[in-house]
């Protein structure tokens, strides 16, 4: 009981300090260094401490205490209350989402069974929509309670885009469900053990499609519509300034951050090293002793998925600097017009092929 | 220990960090009022129309294609879970009702409702 206690609370302070301690503010510099490094600029290099930069990594501190230094401003007519909680729909979700996703497998340390994921649910993958479609509340109630134009059309054009690509998106999960027969996030990833058992090479097309989906749904470039910089100034969160802002931005990083988690565990093998067995990495480490063994295996096991995660982190930002952003018919077209007859028709060849074979 | 407590200490942490930013954004920071400063952002202008106006019925329309069809793929999660065990019989089946929830795809489409002028 004591032992299990420990254990919960060390996953969740493990994954709370890794997503707001570390990936939320670093992948702000990510974002500023890797623009600059794809635009032929430099980017944020001035901020330092003692004369160190830290190539620019100082400057996501230096932001955290400017934006706390600035004035937390409401217009005279916004509806004070929507427009506070606002912002606390969206980061909520963002951060609790994580809860469901496993970084690791299940390791025998010391007589005590470790099972590397904070809540082992069931229902893993709809608790991720459940959470995910939350965070269109708190988008939509800043656009209408800031009452300004710009923020109105933001939270129009967002409430209709993430309603329409959260369709898409339950019905791409489907085929995935199909083969691996459970929503239970550690079970799909304990089932891709083997290499070719990869949801990739299951669900060619059911990774592209979630993946589409997925970027639709957190308003990142080409499909950031509600925040269009270049017509709406900033969308849903123009009238939001001091900490309520960097909530926003926070959420959306948290999202990019749990997108590639779910990407990893449904298509890439989740924890799993490409062609080595847990039998085999507990075999190569067996020279530590049992509980050693088990103990590397689980840092082993931590160490890819969170490469895994960064790799699609990477491939999120790469695609926001390469691409132009979508119109809003085209955006609308995609999704009702493509993603879901695509979709459908993804849950009739994988029933098939899975019958057959 | 139920899994479900854990999710709930993660809401409260999330919860507890969100409601931390804004109160610490609300209390530190100066806080300067006057009538120009107040008014909603319209690049530098007056606000020449209100944002208490109408818009486009589309926005309405896409609310309900989307109670519609999420709520199929709600039908269809328990399927996929237990598909090898039903195997041709609860595929024919699941199929049958694709099919029919295709038909109101087809009908929506030819009647204009997805197209954006």
């Amino acid at each position: 009981m004591v032992a299990d206690l420990i254990e919960s609370i060390a996953k969740i302070v493990f994954v709370f300090s890794m997503n707001v301690g570390f990936f939320a503010p670093v992948l702000g510099w990510v974002e500023r260094k890797q623009s600059a490094l794809m635009q032929d600029r430099i980017g944020a290099n001035r901020a330092d401490i003692l004369g160190f930069t830290a190539i620019g990594l100082f400057h996501s501190l230096a932001d955290a205490l400017k934006v706390l230094a600035k004035e937390d401003f409401i217009p005279a007519g916004a509806n004070k209350f929507f427009h506070t909680v606002a912002p606390f729909i969206c980061l909520v979700p963002a951060i609790s989402t994580f809860a469901v996703v496993p970084f690791g497998g299940r390791y025998e340390l010391f007589g005590h069974q470790v099972n590397l994921v904070i809540a082992d649910l069931d229902v893993g993958i709809l608790f991720v929509f459940a959470l995910a479609s939350l965070a269109t509340y708190g988008v939509v109630l800043a656009g209408w309670s800031s009452r300004s134009n710009w923020s109105l059309l933001g939270g129009l054009r967002a409430s209709a885009q993430m309603l329409s690509y959260e369709v898409a998106m339950g019905l791409t999960i489907i085929g995935v469900i199909m083969v691996f027969g459970s929503l239970r996030l550690t079970e799909i990833g304990a089932l891709q053990e083997n290499f070719f058992h990869w949801g990739i090479f299951l669900q060619p097309l059911g990774f592209v499609l979630f993946f589409t989906c997925a970027i639709a749904e957190n308003k990142r470039v080409p499909f950031d519509i509600p925040e269009a910089e270049s017509e709406l100034v900033a969308g849903y969160f123009t009238e939001y300034s001091g900490l309520k802002f960097v909530m926003f931005w926070m959420a959306e990083f948290l999202e990019i951050v749990t997108i590639s988690g779910i990407v990893t565990t449904l298509f890439f093998g989740a924890w799993h090293l490409p062609f080595v067995t847990d039998q085999m990495l507990l075999s190569w480490l067996q020279f530590a002793g049992a509980n050693g063994a088990a103990f590397l295996a689980m840092l082993v096991n931590v160490a890819t998925f969170f490469a895994k995660v960064i790799f699609f982190i990477w491939l999120q930002m790469s695609i926001r600097w390469t691409l132009p952003r979508f119109r809003y018919d085209q955006i609308m077209r995609l999704c009702w017009k493509m993603l879901l007859p695509l979709a459908l028709v993804n849950i009739l060849i994988t029933g098939l092929v899975v019958l057959v074979l | 220990m139920n899994e479900y407590i854990s999710v709930l200490i993660m809401l409260f942490l999330a919860a507890a960090t969100a409601a931390g930013m804004i109160v610490a954004t609300s209390l530190i920071g100066p806080k300067i009022e006057f009538a120009d400063k107040m008014e909603p952002f319209e690049c530098g202008e007056s606000q020449i129309v209100s944002s208490k106006r109408r818009f486009s019925v589309k926005f309405y329309l896409v609310a309900l294609f989307f109670v519609i069809f999420d709520i199929e793929a709600v039908f269809v999660y328990p399927w996929a879970v237990l598909f090898k065990d039903l195997g041709w019989f609860g595929f024919v089946e699941m199929m049958i009702f694709i099919a029919i929830l295709t038909i109101g795809l087809i009908y929506v489409w030819r009647r204009g409702a997805l197209e954006w002028e």
